[in-house]
């Protein structure tokens, strides 16, 4: 339960509202439609999936659609043309006495301004929604204490809504959406009220109550830093136009046009960037069955203070330091030198939560979810990849100043198999699924 | 029911309401008019003022609703309020009369109508200033219109109606008053009389115990309007 479907959904605000529909209908934008006929075009043509489970966040700057379109899927503002779907319900056709019972099944609200009723305890506000449902008080009251404990707000529910703290509050907020047990939440900018420190506590529990309710959410946020932090696909409005849909590190190495370039420009690149991305492909992997030999010969080149050794199926299996390789004896195997503790991350893992294990122990080696070993970041790798802007650097031949694999994150027209990793549009590939 | 035990009960209802100062006050006010001779004037008085503004209240509060949730009505009646209010009070005398001859039943109609505006504004004005988020909550959270006008819209403007209830009530006092020239009885046909006789003196009583009925409705109604307050909230 959870799945919405858009469908060419336009909002015209004034007068002259079939003109602009049909303008839309052939191809016009906001500002022509301004211009031909008046109209305020609010939202034009979008159509996307919000998918069941999903955290999905509308981004723009102020004035882009990004509420108006949110309140069109409880249909709080009324889309003027266009279906969308709940599953399998089409919400713009539902009447009024339907829609009230669609509301108050399916959608939760949480609010910028948090909006609790001043005059209301936090227990009777969180019970709002199961009282407009009919609820009867001891259910209810069960229900709003369970969702107030969830929250972490155990202990303040006969408090009112002004002895609490705006981040207090917004619990309390979120806790009303929950108590009401629908399958969608709705988010509008929930956490821009709140001070940084307070915001990010937020996002973080978000995403943690997030993996335990599995709700389908649609968040509106101004602030990428946000979306990145939540960690879901993010839907990039401008005009009224959804601009490009994607995961935001997706977003951020190939942005769809110079607008969202500009957008992600200041972005955090350790918070938006996962592992593999980071991860040396291209680097020497030795086998467990080669000798010292044979890894002698291989390693060379030199120019690390350790090796991954993976076995003949791509399947990591431990890293040989240099100085031990060194000091072996020729007629070993590699296997009887691996270190017994090497750093290993998973695929998906976040940079930002790489750098501390890089920083204390050297390489650390980036493992897929079935084993496979991908490759190893080292230092080196973090500063590339960190000092790399996407499109920065097109008229760069990477290959000439860095070792191969650096183009990975800088360029966009590698797309060999041995490199196809981040650049590579991945909409929908399995493993750019972020956890 | 003798004047003393009437006194008493006042005096315990006010203090319950608006704490021991305001219950205080009441004490030594109606006792003070007691003492002048004027107690019947002044239960006539109190009768006359709390009837119009219940009957102004059961008109104008669902009025007042009607005026915030239709912009159309507001602003169709919204002039016709202010005439209401403009309107020189003794021009009300006139058209009751032939409805309703001389007598309280007169006075009683001239006050509703000159003290309804009050009510009737502020009640709209207390549920158009509900915060829009607060609305849209209620909306969001699928609320019938119903629920949410006396779940959300009322329970957040009734500080506002209350001030209307205040502002209703002194208005009727006022018309009482002047009521007496179309036969209402109480302070106002003792204000009355004594203009036409001429009597400075006790013009002057009835006019103190004017002003001490008004100061304990007023501080009553008030304590009431600031009850009605979110917690908290100055």
């Amino acid at each position: 339960m959870g799945r919405i479907t858009l469908e060419n959904v336009s909002k015209i605000f004034g007068s002259n509202h079939a003109e602009a529909v049909d303008l839309i209908s052939r191809g016009k934008r906001k500002a022509e439609v301004a211009e031909a006929c008046g109209a305020v075009v609010g939202l034009c043509d979008i159509s996307f999936d919000v998918r069941e489970g999903e955290i999905l966040i509308l981004m723009g700057l102020s004035g882009s659609g990004k509420s108006t379109l949110l309140r069109c899927m409880n249909r709080l503002v009324e889309p003027t043309v266009g279906r969308i779907l709940v599953d399998d319900v089409d919400v713009t056709r539902l009447g009024r006495k339907e829609l009230l019972a669609f509301r108050q099944k399916t959608f939760g609200m949480v609010f910028q301004h948090f909006a609790l009723l001043p005059n209301r305890t936090i227990l009777s506000n969180v019970g709002f929604g199961l009282e407009i449902k009919n609820v009867p008080v001891k259910q209810r009251t069960d229900a709003a204490m369970q969702a107030i404990e969830l929250v972490g707000l155990k202990g303040w529910e006969s408090k009112y809504p002004h002895e609490l703290s705006g981040g207090m509050q917004q619990r309390a907020g979120l806790a009303r959406a929950l108590a009401a047990d629908a399958d969608i939440l709705l988010m509008d900018e929930a956490f821009s009220a709140l001070d940084p420190l307070i915001r990010r506590d937020m996002q973080a529990e978000l995403r943690e109550l997030q993996r335990k309710l599995k709700k389908t959410i649609v968040f509106v946020s101004h602030d990428l830093d946000e979306a990145v932090a939540l960690g879901g696909r993010i839907v990039l409005m401008k005009d009224g136009e959804v601009v490009q849909i994607g995961q935001p590190e997706e977003v951020v190495a190939r942005p769809a046009t110079e607008y969202v370039r500009r957008f992600v420009e200041h972005i955090d690149l350790a918070a938006v960037m996962r592992a593999e991305q980071v991860a040396d492909r291209a680097a020497i992997v030795l086998s467990p069955t080669d000798t010292v030999a044979e890894a002698r010969l291989r390693t060379a080149a030199g120019g690390s203070d350790g090796w991954l050794v993976a076995d003949q199926d791509g399947r990591f299996v431990g890293r040989v330091r240099a100085e031990r390789l060194a000091n072996a004896r020729v007629g070993d195997t590699v296997s009887g030198l691996l270190d017994l503790d090497p750093g290993v991350v998973s695929a998906g893992t976040r940079l930002d939560a790489v750098l501390g294990q890089v920083a204390d122990g050297g390489a650390v080696a980036v493992v897929a979810e079935d084993g496979r070993l991908i490759g190893p970041i080292t230092s080196r790798d973090i500063v590339r990849a960190l000092a790399a802007r996407p499109n920065a650097h097109h008229d760069h031949s990477p290959t000439q100043t860095k070792p191969a694999g650096a183009e990975r994150w800088t360029g966009t027209s590698q797309n060999s198999p041995s490199t196809r990793s981040a650049t590579t549009p991945s909409t929908g590939s399995p493993n750019m699924a972020v956890g | 029911m003798p004047p003393w035990l009437a006194i008493a009960v006042a005096a315990l209802a006010t203090a319950k309401i608006g704490g021991r100062k305001v219950g205080l006050l009441t004490l030594a006010g109606l006792l003070f008019l007691w003492n002048l001779r004027l107690w019947q004037a002044t239960v006539e008085t109190l009768v006359l003022v709390i009837l119009a503004t219940l009957a102004a209240l059961v008109i104008g509060i669902p009025v007042g609703i009607w005026f915030a949730l239709s912009r159309r009505a507001w602003r169709t009646f919204s002039p016709v309020l202010d005439m209401m209010q403009t309107l020189p009070s003794f021009v009300y005398l006139i058209p009751a009369l032939p409805f309703f001859g001389l007598g309280a039943v007169s006075a009683c109609f001239a006050t509703i109508v000159f003290s309804v505006p009050p009510v009737i504004r502020l009640t709209a004005l207390g549920i158009r200033n509900v915060p829009s988020e607060l609305v849209e909550a209620s909306d969001a959270f699928g609320s019938s219109a119903t629920q949410k006008l006396f779940k959300v819209q009322l329970p957040l403007a009734l500080p506002t109606i209350m001030a209307g209830v205040n502002q209703t009530m002194m208005l009727a006092l006022s018309m009482v008053v002047i009521a007496a020239m179309i036969g209402a009885g109480g302070l106002g046909r003792a204000v009355w009389q004594s203009i036409q006789r001429l009597e400075a003196g006790a013009g002057f009583e009835a006019g103190i115990g004017i002003v001490i009925v008004a100061v304990i409705l007023d501080r009553a109604t008030q304590a009431l309007a600031a009850r009605a307050r979110p917690h908290g909230s100055a």
